[in-house]
């Protein structure tokens, strides 16, 4: 056992694979970016092998950044975002987890508003089969100063087996008095009448579930440098779990 | 061409069709009429395959096959359609997408090479056109944020598109306004009114049957067939109502 690495008891790693973790542990200084006063910045993480992502993103006054996650592989994968906005900065998230079998996945984001009118917006999706976990936690942290904060969150997840796990944590934190923090949570199954539906009009169960499942998933990556690349690993991913 | 022979059904525990036997005829357009509870839609449903509701006994073949052996997707392919009496919201997917998808997979499924994008929408165009809906409305979402009637026109373009030999349209009339009555009813004959197609008309009330003249009008009445008639018998039953029939 690592003693240092973290247990079920720190909030961050509570649905985490701790042995997963441990054998990894300590993890490299996370990766840290510098957005400067009115750049911008965009980064795709595709988390296909099984891997721990960090990130440290500050962005600066004005500029805006564009982080685009597509976690799907291995069987523990992370991607774990800390985010500073500056006066008027921009951040957005667009994640896609997918995960069948015994696979767990998640997604960490503190979003810290430490100035005045940043915007931030978070759109989460999760699909998840067989006995896999899908984690979001989402912490937004608006700072006294921070007035006018605009920030939401977004979060769906579709189980496609009951045995399936998605966890599900919108959480904030807000000491200045004029913002507005919108979070929605849901987590759900496919709609049966649906799928119905669409069997009825000749459509094959398995390429149904996938239609339906690539509208949840749609509009994510949307002006994503790498949109091609990511929708087509989402939908190769979706096809072997229906 | 669909042949029903004693059927029994149930939804869940309850025993809901009791014994029902039919006959359809290349040709031909039966309706289907019956006071609520009498089995009706879920007559539509056991035919179409829709999962929970389980054939106890009876058989049903389709050009001489057995139906209910096959996966609805398969008795699509078929040549079975069943319009919905509430048609199904699908976010995020379009109609135009679903309908290509659903049209090739029939194709693929009977062994014919699959539409080309440019074929596919000179159909759609062609079957949105006959039934006054727009092209715009094609590429929405399926059905999200139609009214009543425009979902119930949707069915109908894509009954027109899919041109199915079987249709057993469930209440298609229900939510219309006099105008998109007549356009429903036009758009089943002039798709449906072939000497090598047929339908089954599910209905509560004789008014679809001004526009779309039967050949045969049954009363299905607790899960059975209990009279059998010419299109007079659905005036018949508008005037006297179920009740006085029974008696």
């Amino acid at each position: 056992m690592n003693r240092n690495a973290p247990t079920r008891h720190d909030e961050a790693w509570r649905y985490s694979d701790i042995s997963a973790v441990e054998a990894t542990w300590p993890l490299a200084a996370p990766e840290s970016i510098i957005v400067p006063a009115g750049g911008n910045f965009a980064r795709t993480i595709l988390q296909d092998t099984g891997s721990i992502h960090q990130l440290d993103i500050a962005i600066g006054k004005g500029a805006t950044t564009a982080i685009h996650v597509l976690n799907i592989g291995g069987d523990y994968g992370r991607v774990e975002l800390n985010i500073t906005l500056h006066e008027g900065a921009d951040f957005k998230l667009g994640a896609v987890q997918i995960g069948g079998g015994t696979q767990n996945l998640e997604i960490i984001t503190t979003v810290t508003h430490a100035e005045p009118k940043a915007t931030s917006s978070q759109i989460v999706r999760s699909v998840l089969a067989g006995t896999a976990t899908g984690t979001y936690l989402g912490k937004v942290a608006v700072a006294r100063d921070a007035q006018l904060t605009d920030s939401v969150q977004s979060v769906k997840a579709m189980l496609l087996d009951r045995s399936a796990t998605a966890n599900a944590k919108p959480e904030l934190e807000i000491y200045a008095d004029d913002v507005k923090c919108a979070h929605g949570c849901a987590i759900g199954e496919l709609d049966a009448m649906g799928l119905f539906y669409l069997q009825a009009r000749g459509i094959a169960p398995a390429d149904a579930k996938k239609l339906m499942l690539q509208a949840f998933v749609a509009g994510v990556f949307d002006d994503a440098a790498d949109e091609d690349i990511l929708i087509e690993s989402a939908l190769k991913k979706l096809g072997e779990l229906v | 061409m669909l042949q029903i022979t004693n059927l029994h059904a149930n939804v869940g525990e309850k025993p809901i069709l009791k014994g029902l036997t039919l006959s359809l005829n290349a040709g031909e357009i039966h309706a289907i009429m019956g006071p609520n509870g009498a089995g009706k839609s879920t007559l539509g449903y056991v035919l179409s395959g829709r999962p929970g509701y389980e054939v106890t006994e009876g058989s049903v073949t389709f050009d001489g096959n057995d139906l209910l052996d096959l996966e609805p997707h398969e008795r699509a392919a078929a040549g079975l359609f069943l319009g919905f009496q509430y048609p199904v919201e699908i976010p995020g997917v379009s109609n135009v997408q679903f309908l290509r998808e659903a049209l090739n997979a029939q194709r693929k499924n009977r062994g014919e090479a699959p539409l080309s994008g440019a074929e596919f929408l000179k159909v759609a165009r062609e079957q949105a056109g006959a039934l006054g809906m727009d092209m715009d409305m094609l590429k929405r979402p399926v059905n999200v944020g139609f009214s009543g009637g425009e979902k119930k026109r949707n069915e109908m373009v894509q009954m027109g598109i899919i041109n199915p030999a079987l249709a057993i349209l469930d209440e298609t009339d229900s939510g219309l306004d006099i105008d998109a009555l007549r356009m429903v009813g036009d758009g089943i004959n002039r798709i449906m009114r072939k000497p090598d197609k047929a339908v089954l008309l599910i209905t509560h009330y004789q008014r679809l049957l001004d526009y779309v003249k039967p050949d045969f009008v049954h009363v299905l009445d607790n899960g059975r067939i209990t009279r059998t008639g010419g299109a007079e018998l659905a005036l018949e039953l508008e005037r006297d109502g179920y009740k006085e029939l029974a008696a």
